[in-house]
């Protein structure tokens, strides 16, 4: 067994847990956070995609305990409140979404995607950047919309603050 | 997965005290192995976590003489301003392999140890002429990549570091699986201070291999257009469901020609 203790959407939490226990699997059995979800377990998909240590990684394909120490964020933790993310918000309002099950990794991988691209995205940069999450639905056309609507609000708001 | 022990190494030298019991593997970015013991692929008593370890972070560039440490993401390969000035090729090589997410986690280490004949970095060691340095001893890359998942690490020893001199010119260009992603063709050339090498992922069957036919004929022009009609031959290459020994015959050539007109960019 392993003693695992790390700060998950802003909260410390600790556990004893078997040494081969995944990190997605801690999050939702564990801690019951479902929202990141388990596609393929095969580091395909992208469901589980979530934030260690400020970047995306995917959680089916990382041991609880590497992540000890570190401080992760889901997809729980991107909404104050009851106000949404830019990026969630965007994703409502554009309909970035049919089914919803790899909603939870696309909207992590935005997030980082939109973080790590400060100079802002254009179409083809948002396609490329999704090469790491699936959707079956195919719908990637309203989902590549939400990601650019949601960086250039969070441009702005950038800018405003600044 | 079977049941593993998981343990955290703080240095590299506690890490090669762990590795000595049995049946215990070096983890590094775990985006091969940790896939591999959850098809039970590989299942190893213990588990040693070579993630925290700062000794086995970071790019040095100095002048023209550049080291990669073992634990550095391909992320932040990519990513590197100094390694991007002075070697562009190996920081868009790192650019490609797999997507955001595993490259934030999958190390240069990891991928070198592993040798995964489809991997993208054995090619660059190989046509750079680089180093491999481990908590024992520095081997070349010529030596160092011996066969399928074959290397000349031995028990409980660690890569360290990789490195090389930056080259006048080089480009990488691959033939990726649709599905997969992983190269079915990659090649990486290199015009240096002793030559042009040429090496091919993704095809051997031996694994990484470097292609005398393309290394002579770039000797004399570094163009796409010397390459263009050179025809490799098909004898040891892999031929599978995803393509035929021809058919990546005649990627490598299609591909060394596009990784010669990155080069000259």
């Amino acid at each position: 067994m392993s003693d695992v203790s790390m700060t998950v959407n802003g909260k410390r939490v600790s556990a004893a847990v078997e040494d081969r226990t995944l990190l997605v699997h801690f999050l939702r059995e564990n801690l019951g956070l479902t929202g990141t979800h388990v596609g393929c377990d095969t580091s395909q998909c992208g469901a589980c995609v979530v934030h260690v240590d400020g970047k995306a990684v995917k959680s089916c394909t990382m041991i609880a305990a590497q992540a000890s120490g570190s401080t992760i964020v889901t997809i729980e933790g991107l909404a104050e409140g009851a106000d949404l993310h830019p990026v969630q918000a965007a994703f409502k309002q554009h309909h970035g979404l049919q089914c919803g099950f790899c909603t939870p990794g696309m909207i992590m991988a935005a997030t980082d995607m939109i973080a790590r691209h400060p100079e802002g995205l254009d179409e083809a940069t948002v396609r490329h950047e999704l090469e790491g999450n699936i959707c079956r639905c195919t719908g990637y056309h309203n989902i590549v919309k939400a990601i650019l609507a949601a960086s250039e609000t969070m441009s702005k708001g950038a800018a405003k603050a600044a | 997965m079977y049941p593993v022990n998981y343990h955290r190494a703080a240095s590299v030298a506690e890490a090669v005290n762990l590795l000595a019991s049995e049946d215990a593997k070096a983890l590094s970015g775990g985006m091969t192995l940790i896939p591999a013991m959850k098809t039970r692929l590989a299942a190893p008593s213990d588990l040693v976590d070579l993630g925290h370890i700062a000794d086995l972070k970071g790019i040095t560039v100095s002048g023209s003489e550049i080291t990669i440490g073992a634990a550095t993401t391909h992320a932040e390969v990519a990513g590197n301003a100094a390694l991007k000035q002075a070697a562009p090729a190996v920081a868009h090589l790192a650019s490609l392999i797999g997507d955001p997410h595993v490259r934030h986690k999958g190390t240069i280490g990891g991928s070198v140890a592993n040798n995964d004949p489809a991997a993208d970095y054995p090619a660059a060691l190989l046509a750079l002429g680089a180093t491999i340095v481990t908590n024992k001893r520095s081997v070349a890359a010529e030596d160092f990549f011996t066969g399928l998942f074959e290397t000349a690490l031995e028990d409980a020893e660690i890569i360290t570091s990789v490195s090389f001199t930056a080259p006048e010119r080089a480009g990488y260009e691959k033939f990726r699986n649709p599905a997969s992603r992983y190269a079915i063709v990659g090649v990486f050339v290199a015009k240096g201070a002793d030559g042009v090498r040429v090496a091919v992922a993704g095809a051997g069957d031996e694994g990484v291999f470097r292609s005398s036919e393309l290394e002579s004929a770039l000797s004399g022009s570094f163009t796409p257009d010397a390459v263009a009609g050179v025809k490799v031959p098909a004898d040891n290459l892999m031929s599978d469901m995803h393509a035929s020994a021809e058919y990546r015959a005649s990627l490598i050539t299609v591909m060394a020609k596009r990784a010669v007109a990155r080069a000259n960019s």
